[in-house]
């Protein structure tokens, strides 16, 4: 790569405008992961199967391990890293807590962005709502249920939030 | 007992846990693999000359550098070359290492590395490596790796079996001719990819002298043993550390990419980073696929009279776990059932495909389908409800079924009672609907060798410190736990400190079910040696006998009162400085003599219904029993149980890795479908016995494979019952039910 093409991007992560020259053909989780130490975006199948590296680009969500860095510039990208506020936890993350909605955990960032997507759009989806919004995500390790009550409780806590 | 919160949680759902691919060097290199495009070869010329040209390409490491080394890793036969030694044995083998200064650099490098080669003729199944005359992937002698696997053997190969069990009681020649129904089956079950989600990844460096290695490994120690025999270290001079690992079940047991990173280092004298993306890794090991065929005889009362079993393992180009697989596979193949009369012979036989290792259930889920399946066919036979055959057979608790095995541990008629009652076995199913049901016993908990240590601080916190690690199943928050309820410390107080072989006591594997048995175990032994220890020092500092002086439950009581943990090291040490640290060690010696240290019951079942125009299978229930004996933290139990069955109900209905001549054509999340949201059944059932039989803490057993065990099985006969046939392999893709449906061969 090196002396390939560069191009200068400025988005905004975790709202916070960051200024960066990146290869063009650098993906927007390796420019997360590599330039920013924001691990929290994960990577497994890197073809846009599994959800893991699942993070929001102006509110949708996108899987980073196969959009372009470049096409981020000007754009707010949300990763998990910004969704707790200080050490409060955001409802999801606590009710993925709860619920035991993990075990390795290393699906559990994209399903976190991915509900928050929903729960944005949708705060009192049905249970099939939520399946049906997950099933772009893969876990390898709880069988789903309990992550599938995680966001129906969330979605419940967040609503009767002020 | 409560479920606490796992210490990991918070970690896990900030994004701020860190993983072995999380972890980064300044100045590292990264790196990418040229792999093989043929599956047998003998290799030609590699031309690196191109890809050294390139820019930011520091290296092209290839087999022939590898002299000075041990070039090759493989706990049971070493046969594995870190990269190709003149020969490949399967497509998608590492052939050459080229390290960059970025990653794109070192992959646009490797696709500039060419390769030459002179093809051999590939085996590419069992059946072609076994005819007479087929080309041999291994004709060398390579010595034994792991001492403790007493089968495994050295000799020059002759043909292409990796590993021969021959396993017999009894006579069964004689009891099958005096049986009133001799019921065969025969089973494939397919070739796997356990998919953890985070891939084989490693970064190594030599620093201070030392090889430091931190990788998404199961069994660091084990890794470790190996390295240092690459490099011919003393087993004191390799560091490896297990981070969180982001999945395991199995795939990541024993040595997988760890040699690459590290040979990469060696050659640049650089940190040098590994990473797979899923692609990589299911070219990296699979599960063992299985042709299994039993013979069994019964009485016309259902008595089960003899069991005559055939199996062949596809192992793949390298052995890895292959043997022992076999192995346990032999071991689970004639089911938890009483029987006088057994003969197993198996084979592990090596082909040109991707090598296979272990995957959650060892053997099990590969045999199971046959051995259940039979019970259910011979009941159909017979005329008895099937789970009144199996009652009729269960091994009752205390009995030994196996010669020179742990005798039963376990109630098995009780869980399969609980089972049925879950599953609403009793009521009829409606028309295109069935249920179908399973109960394995697998000898778990692999060799017992565990070490832990724990340490008070002067503050009276506390320190764990074991080789076991955390991948998801929860070892870190269970373990903390053990330690909190042994010392009377409160959970908060209890820190862990996990896989580094520099750091942390050995433990020998973070599989087979064994972690909360074992090193919870040794961790009992340890919190118990640190009390006596407690006891002493609180007498030297405040005076007393011994026998007067009590330490539990947080406190040193004593005839001056009580005093906390941490004021008796402050005492004895003075000031605020010191600790306290005890080491509890578990070996084959008493209740631990008779292997396995425990049987690992597997009991679950499914409801399903069937779409007759599409073959679709719906699921409508799950229910898993765990008999664990003692349930230490409940919930993250049924999530273990949960979690394994629904991998087993991806080889049931979805997951196969498919060969097309030499290429694996799917090694991709796309066409490798595994169980997603929607698949999952409406209802789940997680039904917990315990019965305190087990030999670890509080009479806990091992969980977390077991319920996997019989789902390939059970889906089977559910699937059977609402078609009225009997598959003979799985996944019951829609297509598959559908041609049964139509009464085809499947
Ligand atoms: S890594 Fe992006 S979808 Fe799998
Ligand atoms: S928690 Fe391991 S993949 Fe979901």
């Amino acid at each position: 790569m090196i002396g390939a093409d560069v191009v200068e991007i400025a988005p905004v992560i975790n709202d916070r405008e960051v200024f960066l020259s990146v290869p063009v053909r650098m993906t927007l989780a390796e420019m997360l992961r590599d330039r920013l130490d924001l691990f929290g975006v994960k990577l497994s199948c890197e073809m846009q199967v599994c959800g893991v590296c699942t993070v929001l680009v102006d509110g949708q969500p996108v899987s980073s391990c196969t959009y372009l860095a470049a096409d981020a510039d000007g754009r707010r990208v949300s990763t998990i890293e910004g969704l707790a506020e200080g050490e409060q936890l955001h409802p999801l993350q606590q009710a993925f807590v709860d619920h035991f909605a993990l075990q390795c955990g290393f699906c559990t960032p994209g399903f976190i962005m991915m509900a928050k997507h929903l729960l944005d759009r949708s705060p009192d989806p049905t249970r099939d709502e939520v399946v049906e919004y997950l099933d772009g995500n893969l876990c390898r390790c709880t069988g789903y249920a309990p992550i599938v009550d995680a966001v129906l409780d969330a979605a419940g806590r967040l609503r009767a939030e002020p | 007992m409560i479920s606490p919160p796992r210490l990991d949680a918070v970690p896990k759902v900030t994004g701020k846990a860190r993983y072995a691919v999380d972890v980064r060097r300044r100045g590292m290199l990264y790196s990418a693999l040229v792999r093989s495009e043929r599956a047998h070869a003998m290799l030609g010329i590699i031309d690196t000359s191109r890809a050294l040209r390139l820019e930011g390409v520091v290296a092209v490491v290839t087999g022939d550098d590898l002299s000075p080394l041990f070039p090759r890793y493989g706990h049971i036969i070493p046969d594995h070359p870190i990269l190709a030694l003149g020969k490949v044995r399967y497509m998608g083998e590492p052939v050459a290492l080229v390290l960059a200064e970025d990653r794109y650099a070192a992959s646009d490098g490797a696709e500039l590395v060419e390769v030459s080669y002179q093809d051999l003729p590939a085996v590419m199944d069992p059946e072609q490596a076994l005819a007479e005359g087929a080309p041999l992937l291994h004709a060398q002698d390579y010595g034994v790796g792991d001492r403790s696997f007493e089968e495994a053997h050295s000799e020059p190969r002759s043909d292409n079996v990796c590993h021969r069990v021959e396993l017999s009681w009894g006579n069964v020649d004689q009891a099958l001719a005096r049986a009133d129904l001799i019921v065969e089956t025969c089973t494939d079950y397919p070739m796997l990819y356990g998919y953890a989600m985070e891939p084989y990844n490693a970064l190594a460096d030599f620093e201070d002298g030392y090889l430091k290695v931190i990788t998404t490994a199961q069994h660091p120690f084990m890794v470790r043993d190996d390295l240092a025999r690459v490099f011919s270290l003393p087993l004191s001079h390799v560091r490896v550390t297990s981070p969180y690992v982001g999945g395991g079940y199995g795939t990541k047991s024993y040595t997988k990419v760890e040699p690459l990173a590290a040979v990469g280092a060696w050659y640049t004298g650089r940190a040098v980073k590994v990473e797979f993306d899923a692609t990589g890794a299911m070219l990296t090991t699979r599960a063992d696929s299985a042709r299994v065929t039993i013979r069994s005889g019964f009485d016309s009362g259902g008595r089960l009279l003899a069991r005559d079993v055939s199996l062949t393992l596809d192992t793949g180009a390298y052995a890895d776990n292959g043997p022992l697989v076999l192995s346990k596979a032999s071991n689970r193949s004639f089911g938890p059932y009483r029987n006088q009369n057994v003969r197993v012979r198996g084979r592990a036989v090596y082909t040109n495909t991707v090598p296979s290792s272990s995957y959650r259930g060892f053997g099990a889920p590969q045999v199971s389908l046959a051995s259940e399946l039979n019970m259910d066919q011979a009941a159909q036979q017979l005329g008895i409800d099937p789970a009144q055959l199996r009652r009729r057979n269960l091994i009752p608790p205390g009995e030994r079924h196996y010669p020179g095995k742990r005798p039963m541990d376990a109630d098995l008629a009780a869980d399969l009672d609980l089972l049925l009652e879950g599953l609403g076995w009793e009521a009829p199913c409606q028309e295109g609907q069935g249920i179908g049901f399973g109960v394995t016993a697998s000898d778990a908990g692999a060799y017992p060798v565990s070490t832990a240590a724990v340490k008070i601080l002067p503050d009276g916190s506390v320190l764990v410190s074991t080789g076991s690690s955390e991948m998801g199943q929860g070892s870190r928050t269970a373990l903390a736990l053990i330690a909190s309820r042994e010392l009377g410390v409160p959970l908060e107080q209890v820190a862990i400190a996990q896989s580094d072989t520099h750091a942390t006591p050995y433990e020998r594997t973070s599989g087979a079910s064994r972690t909360t048995t074992l090193t919870g175990l040794a961790i009992q032994r340890a919190c118990a040696e640190l009390l006596s220890r407690l006891e002493m020092a609180a007498a030297e500092v405040k005076g007393g006998p011994l026998t007067e002086i009590k330490a539990a439950e947080g406190m040193v009581v004593g005839p001056w009162g009580d005093v906390s943990f941490g004021e008796v090291v402050r005492g004895w040490f003075g000031g605020n400085l010191g600790e306290l640290a005890a080491t509890g060690v578990v070996r084959r010696v008493g209740e631990l003599q008779e292997l396995p240290p425990f049987w690992e019951i597997g009991v679950s079942g499914v409801k399903v219904s069937i779409d007759p125009d599409t073959g679709q299978v719906s699921l409508l229930r799950l229910v898993t029993v765990a008999d664990v004996g003692h349930a230490i933290h409940p919930e993250m139990l049924k999530g273990q149980d949960v979690g394994a069955a629904t991998q087993g109900l991806g080889a049931a209905f979805f997951e196969e890795l498919v060969y097309d001549g030499p290429q694996l054509v799917n090694p991709n999340l796309v066409e490798y479908r595994v169980p997603r949201a929607k698949d999952m059944p409406p209802e789940i059932v997680t039904i917990v016995a315990e019965r305190g039989d087990g030999v670890g803490p509080y009479g806990a057993k091992g969980g977390g494979e077991g319920t996997l065990n019989p789902i390939g099985g059970a889906a089977a006969a559910a699937v059977g019952r609402a078609v009225g046939r009997w598959p003979d392999r799985l996944p019951l893709t829609p297509e598959r039910v559908w041609r049964m449906l139509r009464g085809e061969e499947n």
